[in-house]
């Protein structure tokens, strides 16, 4: 048994993991609520977020700007790909849409290579993140990480007031429900796609700014991030923003306090669960019956 | 002295003497073709894509690099070495030049080569599907390319089945070369035994005996096997292991492994992850404290992690190589190699690029003494011990495990004020022969099987 500080700060460290996984996962999970496929392209768009920080941070050092920039870059690639391509595919079947995303994840991944190459790039912290949090001597942890949490909560709110305080939101919920009905309402349910898929890129690409000053910033760095996140997805329920949100914390939370106990278990622990939510549950754990 | 010469004269150009110049003449005619090898290789039974695969003028020679996924920074240099080895030997160079057999150029026993290159994804599935489509439709008679141990593994265990030569080139699991060897399998890379028993007196001598070191180890076939040399390499000068976390590859976030790590109260923490996991991992330890708090070594580096990571964090570390353009100050066919490389890709080479050239070197000199391609010959030649000079230094295998004999170049990061360049980022503090690291062979488990066992 781990002394009882270890088991503290990796469930710390399980939720500042899990709040960046829940990020990334809302995008995904609102995404195949709404528009009902399977968005493979959502680790490529992370990687975007993440080169948006490195170039950026580069020219500037402006975090904030950084932020600003992921978003925006995201909102732009999301209007080009979903008016230009993936809305042809809405109505195709899902092996269609599969593919079609997957193929999206390859070039925009292979699209960054060639202008950037393989080799990781540079991306520090920002200056206001550098430094060590004690814990009242139980525990250390990285300041940045910290703040990771409250930025990564600060966006997740943002999207919360969104998708359940505005009409816009009431609309994207309405459409999760019962896409048919909301367009016999006369809503534009093709601009109402276009809101969401634009919102759930948005997401992973703030979930890659906040990430690039963790990881090594490469072209497939968001490939393992996309495996994570539908499980994440699959363990929440489909198309659950909440499910989203507990489903990260709990897969950041496996992750961590397994490792505290035996490191080798830590990764299979999540399809263990993931299987046994499936087996139990599996709509998964805030997934509503007959939801997509 | 003079008569003789004058008799012999004279007896030339008499009826006898005529004769047996015709005889002599005669029984050289026929013992020319038996001497010419490219005339015998006619004779040599089919084996694998022998003969078939260079009946025309051209020799295919197929590549496995990890182009995408958490090494594909190194798979992409590795591929450059790979192609650079390729046009050297077709068109000539003054590296290969200083290969006896390689001097004239013009391909491989007068045939060109020619290539195929596949990504592996740094899986060993995708490398051995692609090295099967290139032996069965290409007729590949070479082949090469790893990153991953476990890819390099299945690729020879394929060169065995096929009967296709594999010069394995970056792959330092003990196992490559120990209790999975084949009769067709070469490594030249140093194996994770000779890296550790390189570092460790190093190390001592700069940090002291009797430290307690914890591990972050890549859970798979390289990691786990870097890992049980170092602990036995530095357990001869007192270390012992405070905690050992394995992680897999493609890891997200180590921060788990990490505080594990930082609570061990360990002296030294080796770093075992290649590739982007390196950088990650570092990036997260140096976010931890870790790197202030505990000596940190990456013992294996991947000379791109200076890049991102800066002198701030690896200025004055120590780690292993396999090489370094640096080397060109020793050795002037480093910088052959370097000028063409850089001319040709516009970067300085890394130790995967040199690697992976020099193997394709060592296979060509061994055809070209074998004077056929027939593999059971070539192999002869590579068992032979016959030293190549490379960019690498001297260079042979070892005929027993196939282990090539090469130095391991120690290195420490240089500081901010030590460097003159964008890729002058490490100095070289020792380059400890390969015949002091070698692994005795009772310990590697190797058992080499026939070239017609399957």
């Amino acid at each position: 048994m781990p002394p009882t500080a270890v088991i503290l700060s990796q469930a710390f460290s399980g939720f500042a993991f899990g709040t960046l996984l829940a990020l990334m996962s809302s995008g995904l999970t609102i995404i195949f609520g709404t528009l009902g496929f399977v968005n493979f392209a959502h680790g490529a768009m992370f990687m975007l977020g993440a080169y948006a920080a490195f170039l950026v941070l580069t020219y500037t050092h402006s975090y904030i700007a950084a932020l600003a920039a992921g978003a925006l870059i995201l909102l732009v690639a999301a209007f080009v790909l979903e008016r230009g391509l993936l809305r042809f595919f809405y109505v195709r079947p899902p092996e269609d849409q599969l593919l079609v995303t997957f193929g999206l994840s390859v070039m925009l991944i292979e699209g960054i290579r060639y202008f950037f190459g393989s080799d990781s790039q540079r991306v520090s912290p920002p200056s206001w993140g550098d430094g060590i949090v004690n814990f009242w001597g139980i525990f250390y942890y990285p300041l940045y990480r910290v703040e990771v949490i409250g930025i990564a909560a600060a966006f997740l709110l943002a999207l919360y007031l969104l998708l359940y305080h505005t009409s816009v939101g009431l609309m994207v919920r309405a459409g999760i429900e019962d896409r048919l009905m909301v367009g016999l309402l006369g809503i534009d349910v093709r601009r109402m796609f276009l809101l969401v898929f634009a919102v759930g890129a948005m997401a992973a690409g703030v979930a890659g700014v906040i990430f690039a000053p963790l990881s090594a910033v490469i072209p497939d760095m968001g490939t393992p991030f996309l495996i994570q996140a539908f499980v994440v997805v699959v363990i929440g329920g489909l198309g659950s923003f909440g499910g989203a949100i507990v489903g990260g914390i709990l897969v950041g939370e496996l992750l961590s306090l397994t490792t505290a106990f035996n490191p080798d278990y830590s990764q299979v622990s999540i399809y263990l669960a993931m299987t046994l939510v499936l087996i139990l549950r599996p709509r998964g754990l805030f997934g509503a019956v007959g939801r997509i | 002295m003079n008569r003789t010469i004058k008799g012999r004269e004279s007896r030339i150009a008499t009826r006898r003497g005529i004769l047996q110049t015709s005889i002599a003449a005669g029984v050289a005619g026929l013992l020319t073709p038996l001497a010419a090898p490219h005339v015998w290789a006619k004779t040599y039974p089919s084996m694998g894509t022998y003969p078939a695969g260079v009946k025309g003028k051209t020799a295919f020679a197929a590549g496995m690099f990890p182009l995408t996924g958490p090494y594909a920074s190194l798979g992409g240099d590795e591929r450059n070495g790979f192609l650079l080895a390729i046009e050297h030997l077709n068109n000539g160079s003054k590296v290969t030049e200083a290969v006896p057999s390689l001097s004239k150029g013009g391909g491989v026993l007068g045939k060109k080569l020619i290539f195929g290159v596949s990504d592996s994804q740094t899986l060993a599935n995708p490398a051995v599907q692609a090295a099967t489509r290139f032996i069965d439709d290409n007729n590949a008679i070479v082949m090469t390319g790893a990153i991953s141990s476990a890819i390099a593994v299945a690729l020879e265990a394929l060169a065995q089945r096929k009967k296709v030569i594999y010069m394995g080139d970056i792959t330092a699991s003990d196992a490559t070369t120990g209790k999975d060897c084949q009769r067709f399998g070469f490594r030249l890379m140093p194996d994770n035994y000779m890296f550790a028993q390189a570092l460790a007196p190093v190390l001592t001598k700069q940090l002291g005996h009797n430290l307690k070191a914890a591990y972050l180890v890549p859970d798979y076939t390289f990691g786990t096997s870097l890992h049980t040399e170092l602990t036995q390499a530095f357990a001869k000068y007192g270390w012992t292991s405070a905690t050992e976390q394995l992680a897999p590859l493609g890891t997200t976030d180590f921060t788990s492994y990490l505080l594990n790590i930082a609570n061990s109260g360990a002296d030294v923490m080796f770093n075992e992850t290649v590739g982007a996991d390196e950088v990650t991992s570092t990036k997260q330890a140096v976010q931890f404290g870790i790197t202030k708090k505990m000596k940190f070594v990456i013992p294996l580096l991947s000379p791109f992690i200076y890049k991102p990571m800066g002198p701030e964090v690896l200025g004055g570390m120590y780690g292993t190589m396999l090489w370094y353009w640096g080397m060109q100050e020793k050795n002037p066919l480093v910088k052959y190699f370097v000028a063409d490389f850089h001319n040709k890709f516009h970067y300085m080479p890394r130790p995967t690029a040199a690697e992976c050239y020099t193997c394709m070197i060592m296979w060509a000199d061994a055809v070209e003494r074998a004077g056929t391609f027939y593999p059971p010959e070539v192999i002869k030649m590579l068992e032979s011990g016959y030293k190549v000079d490379t960019i690498i230094g001297k260079e042979w295998f070892r005929a027993e495990d196939h282990q090539g004999v090469s130095p391991v170049v120690v290195v420490q990061g240089k500081t901010k004020s030590e460097i003159h360049g964008p890729a002058d980022n490490w100095k070289i503090t020792d380059i400890v022969p390969g015949e002091e690291l070698m692994q005795p062979l009772k310990d590697t488990g190797c058992r080499l099987p026939s070239t017609t066992a399957a």
